[in-house]
């Protein structure tokens, strides 16, 4: 047992720490700070700025593309990037549809999507959720009929974020109707040039349109974009949705929103002095530390245990994507507080990033949109309520 | 960074985890606790010749050199089995103090018995008025030729009922909550002077009250010869806590197993009390708290030798806000999930509920520890 890092950890952590403060952006970085939201090309060029250092996707297994780094190195290095703060690399891409297509994928499927998904040459979107499935994913209805070496798919997708930016979707299809809700579901890959697929625009509480509903009519899918055998697709979503959830608990942006309330109490006048002198204030924050705290250890054990788990999820990750999404959303409501009345005023162009940052206090006019977007935290990736079902299934036995 | 134990510690572990199972079952304990001491003298001769009463210590004083990784092992288990014997005040708080506060000499005549299971040590240190604020300390030495004579009362002295030779604080200079001016002596509890009034505490543990009425020690009888103890005790009371959120840990974690088991045997409304999804969000809610507190008694154990004090402050102060809070949660769940036999004597649910709110006031309750941990400026720091 040892529980501190190494020299050697300290040094890669200064490294990477190094390399960040070089690499980002200057404009991107502020948008960052800021809470605005990133254009395509913006992300796009920074994950190629990542992908040219062999960074992009470091979780992936090194012979495609990912670093053969212990578990320690992987979590220094989200750490530094929420940190920096830089932006994190699309998770469709990187935690999701790279570690499947690694998993599940034909040697000829990896050849040619993971280098694309890696430098986001192919932005991925998520094909998952639907009108009548949403907890209940597995009774989605959007079907797939065999047409010679086609499928030819049918049905609505919802909740399709960034699908308006996306290359590619992975999408779950029914590809047998009359075998039983689990069985019968295949993991396709959809070009989204295809004819047949359009979109329509969901915009979210924060003012931004990032999600999608998505309509399927008559798509033909080659059925050598089937990934994993057909009607088994089911295993491929549940291994992709737990390499997902340890992803989610997202300690380093917490703690750079904790910081950055911090940082701005100082200026915030409060009674005589400022906020950041209230002890109430100062103890609100410190409880939220200790969470966040604790929370990163229970990540580090998870991390530290990962290679006993293999393909199937360490079911502890679900207590990372519950508790990770309460901290994320308590930081914003700190921030919020902290805002006071400087979060009132809606600016449409300065959240979605269109307009740049102009005066000091532009830092709160995202303040209340971030607060709200982050609400989908919780409900995302399986509802911090699934994931109680989930627990008491698999640790509890109950 | 890994949290594997090595070969060493997975037979400390193997050890203290038989030890419970063989022989602290619940009828055991009960028997233990009418011993005349409140727990079993058969026990810690046991203890000894495991060598956990010479784990913390250098071998250079006669100890095994285990760190806080081993000291969290035992204690863990101290917590599974609701340990009645005086482990952590003896071994790890008085034992703790002497080891770093005590000249060679010194650790020489204290240790050596104390590894051995012969000699039963206790930290004399707090007062009525106190609280939790470790500076404030009333009790008085002052110096008589060559004698030092001590008066002053100490209230809530884990086990020193039974201790037969007490580190006692003691103000030589300073008024009453100055941080200079304190200094440490080994007083024999028998010497001519002494007083105590020994008491079962809620969780049938032991504690004293010491009344020091003129107690004269040689000179010999300073600690380390230091009349600056202040950051000697701060950090044997950071020890204590650490090691505190690993017996926490255990108990909430056999307060935890227990639970389950029950959702998983008790039958209403005709079938198995598990099946409601209300009682399975209760008991993951639960093991949340459990995997959150125990990440931060790892978290502590790393911290306790951190040599920068306000570092180690805050950690300690942090890990212990979260092991209160979720030993409150746990086993108020715990005993709420039992239903109507976890409010009974004869269920051991309840029984953890004792030990875990009798931990969550020892050394400074979550308000305590919050509000050092907001003044000292919280876990991150606000520049980059």
């Amino acid at each position: 047992m040892e529980l501190r890092f190494t020299p050697e950890e300290l040094a890669f952590r200064d490294e990477v720490r190094d390399f960040l403060r070089n690499a980002v952006p200057a404009s991107i970085r502020r948008k960052v700070e800021y809470g605005q939201r990133l254009s395509k090309e913006e992300m796009v060029n920074w994950v190629q700025i990542l992908n040219a250092k062999g960074w992009s996707c470091p979780a992936w297994a090194p012979e495609w593309g990912g670093q053969a780094w212990s578990a320690t190195q992987h979590y220094i290095f989200k750490e530094e990037l929420h940190m920096a703060p830089a932006p994190e690399p699309i998770s469709f891409n990187m935690n999701m549809i790279g570690p499947v297509l690694i998993a599940f994928g034909t040697q000829q499927q990896k050849e040619h999507f993971l280098p694309r998904v890696a430098n986001m040459d192919y932005w991925f979107c998520q094909g998952f959720s639907e009108p009548g499935a949403g907890s209940d994913l597995a009774s989605l209805r959007t079907s797939a009929v065999r047409d010679g070496d086609h499928y030819v798919v049918n049905g609505q997708k919802l909740w399709t974020s960034t699908a308006h930016h996306a290359d590619w979707c992975f999408v779950l299809v029914r590809t047998d109707a009359t075998a039983k809700k689990q069985q019968g579901i295949s993991f396709v890959l959809m070009d989204m040039k295809t004819p047949g697929i359009s979109i329509r625009p969901i915009v979210t509480l924060d003012g931004h349109h990032e999600t999608n509903e998505m309509f399927l009519d008559n798509v033909r899918i080659p059925v050598s974009n089937l990934i994993g055998e057909e009607n088994r697709g089911w295993d491929v979503a549940k291994f992709l949705l737990g390499s997902e959830r340890g992803g989610i608990a997202r300690v380093g942006l917490s703690k750079f929103r904790v910081r950055r309330a911090k940082q701005l109490a100082r200026k915030t006048p409060a009674g005589d002095g400022v906020l950041a002198d209230q002890p109430r204030f100062r103890e609100r924050v410190a409880a939220l530390e200790v969470e966040l705290k604790a929370l990163e250890m229970t990540q580090m054990r998870v991390i530290a245990d990962s290679d006993k788990f293999g393909h199937s999820p360490d079911p502890r990750s679900s207590i990372l994507k519950m508790k990770g999404s309460e901290l994320q959303q308590a930081a914003t409501e700190l921030l919020m507080e902290v805002a006071g009345y400087d979060a009132l005023e809606y600016d449409h162009a300065f959240v979605t990033g269109e307009r740049e940052v102009q005066h000091d206090d532009d830092w709160a006019r995202t303040i209340a949109p971030n607060y709200y977007w982050v609400r989908h935290v919780s409900i995302v990736g399986g509802s911090n309520e699934i994931q109680h079902n989930i627990l008491a299934k698999t640790l509890l036995g109950l | 960074m890994n949290f594997d134990f090595n070969e060493e510690q997975r037979m400390i572990k193997d050890a203290v985890d038989r030890l419970v199972a063989d022989r602290y079952g619940f009828e055991q304990r009960a028997r233990y606790l009418g011993e005349a001491d409140g727990w079993s003298r058969e026990l810690w001769a046991s203890y000894a010749e495991l060598g956990l009463l010479g784990l913390p210590f250098a071998e250079a004083d006669g100890g095994f050199a285990g760190g806080p990784a081993e000291t969290m092992i035992v204690m863990e288990a101290v917590g599974r089995g609701l340990l009645l014997e005086p482990y952590l005040a003896s071994v790890v708080l008085a034992g703790g103090l002497v080891a770093s506060a005590a000249d060679e000499d010194q650790r020489a005549e204290i240790l050596p018995p104390l590894i051995a299971g012969e000699r039963l040590l206790a930290f004399a240190h707090s007062e009525a008025q106190a609280r939790y604020d470790l500076a404030d300390v009333d009790t008085r030495a002052r110096r008589d030729r060559d004698h030092w004579v001590i008066d002053g009362c100490k209230r809530f002295v884990l086990h020193g009922d039974c201790a037969d030779q007490l580190i006692v604080s003691a103000r030589v200079s300073g008024e009453r909550c100055d941080p200079d001016g304190i200094a440490l002596f080994v007083v024999d509890a028998k010497a001519v002077g002494v007083s105590r009034r020994g008491y079962q505490t809620q969780d049938r543990l032991r504690a004293a009250d010491i009344t020091l009425d003129g107690v004269r020690v040689p000179l010999v009888a300073l600690l380390g010869a230091s009349r600056q103890a202040l950051p000697l005790i701060e950090k044997a009371v950071d020890g204590a806590i650490a090691a505190l959120c690993a017996e926490a840990v255990g108990a909430m974690q056999q307060a935890f197993d227990m639970t389950v088991e029950y959702l998983k045997l008790r039958k209403q409304f005709g079938v198995l009390i598990g099946s409601f999804q209300v009682l399975q969000h209760s008991a993951v809610d639960m093991l949340v708290m459990i995997e959150q507190a125990r990440s931060m008694a790892y978290y502590a154990s790393m911290m306790v030798n951190e040599e920068d004090v306000l570092e180690r402050r805050r950690a300690i102060a942090a890990a212990k806000v979260q092991i209160n809070r979720s030993a409150r949660f746990v086993a108020q769940q715990a005993v709420q999930l039992h239903g109507g036999i976890g409010v009974t004597e004869e269920c051991q649910v309840g029984h953890f509920m004792r030990r875990l709110s009798m931990i969550e006031i020892l050394f400074g309750d979550a308000d305590h520890h919050l509000a050092q941990l907001a003044r000292d400026g919280g876990l991150i720091a606000a520049d980059a």
